[in-house]
């Protein structure tokens, strides 16, 4: 007998559908917050001359790093790497991180990032059954393509 | 950080970079839900991590990333560029454990006038388990120029 399938038509209707534009700001401090996490002694991401002495608009966001979404308290508080239906899991783990660099990305750019759905599965796992999403995030400077993000999310 | 520039003739097939290894405790855990916005209570809330059927509070996938994209930084700084860093989260990190940060080169190439340099990266536990396989892309000057 087959077991129902957990992916419903609602959520393979989003497959390939860009979502809303997001503003994301890369700012000064946090690019020194999430440098200073990682761990790095390079003074190219606390010191906004020695960026400018190697050629960077201002400091540089580490890699890893695009900014953060504007915080907006009269939106549903819903975390933004959650796809946009309800899955019926409710545990969450990250599957993979894949980011492509156009361009540098420094502190004081404003992106705007959108995401789409681009793939859906469902597995059974280890820690039972799974759905394993994959969603590409675009983020863009003016026009510019500067950075693409493929983040695998796995529920369960 | 290096104090001498790399250059894309310095480098070749089947390369080591040199390793990063981090102590990942609570503390830089929580420095990293600060920095990267993700609060997500299984990294830093153990009662919770255990009652999401996890072992401890484990090392966000996304802070390997990070790590193993400063690994690549700290060899290819100032003048090098990541142009892709990809990683599969394959086995958990728990807390308090060192996450050691490798790379091999494995190809390299010119493209569109640019020096790029392919790598398999990957972070191992302190058991020497592979637990986050990936690759990259940097791009690296040349002395020509």
């Amino acid at each position: 007998m087959t077991q129902p399938s957990l992916i419903t038509d609602e959520m393979r209707s989003y497959i390939g559908r860009e979502s809303e534009p997001v503003t994301v700001e890369v700012d000064k401090t946090a690019c020194r917050m999430f440098a200073r996490a990682v761990g790095y002694t390079d003074p190219v991401f606390y010191d906004e001359e020695e960026a400018r002495r190697r050629g960077y608009r201002s400091i540089p966001a580490p890699p890893g790093f695009l900014g953060h979404p504007v915080y907006n308290p009269a939106r549903p508080q819903r975390a933004d790497y959650l796809p946009p239906f309800q899955t019926g899991l409710r545990r969450v783990l990250n599957g993979g991180t894949d980011i492509e660099y156009f361009d540098d990305i420094c502190a004081g750019d404003v992106l705007t990032m959108t995401r789409k759905l681009v793939d859906i599965q469902e597995r059974e796992g280890r820690l039972g059954k799974m759905l394993i999403m994959v969603n590409e995030m675009t983020y863009r400077r003016g026009d510019q393509v500067v950075a693409k993000v493929r983040g695998t999310l796995i529920q369960y | 950080m290096s104090e001498q520039q790399l250059y894309f003739e310095d480098v070749h097939e089947g390369q080591e970079v040199p390793s990063l290894t981090v102590h990942c405790d609570s503390q830089r855990l929580v420095m990293w839900a600060a920095a990267s916005g993700d609060f997500y209570q299984i990294h830093y809330d153990k009662d919770f991590a255990i009652g999401n059927q996890l072992p401890e509070r484990i090392v966000h996938g996304a802070l390997k990333h990070a790590l193993l994209g400063r690994m690549l930084h700290e060899w290819i700084a100032p003048g090098g560029r990541i142009r892709r860093l990809t990683c599969q989260y394959r086995g958990m990190d728990l807390v308090n454990k060192n996450v050691v940060c490798k790379g091999v080169v494995t190809r390299k190439y010119q493209e569109d006038g640019r020096n790029l340099v392919e790598l398999d990266v990957w972070t191992e536990s302190e058991d020497g388990q592979k637990t986050t396989p990936g690759t990259a892309v940097v791009v690296l000057p040349s002395r020509g120029r």
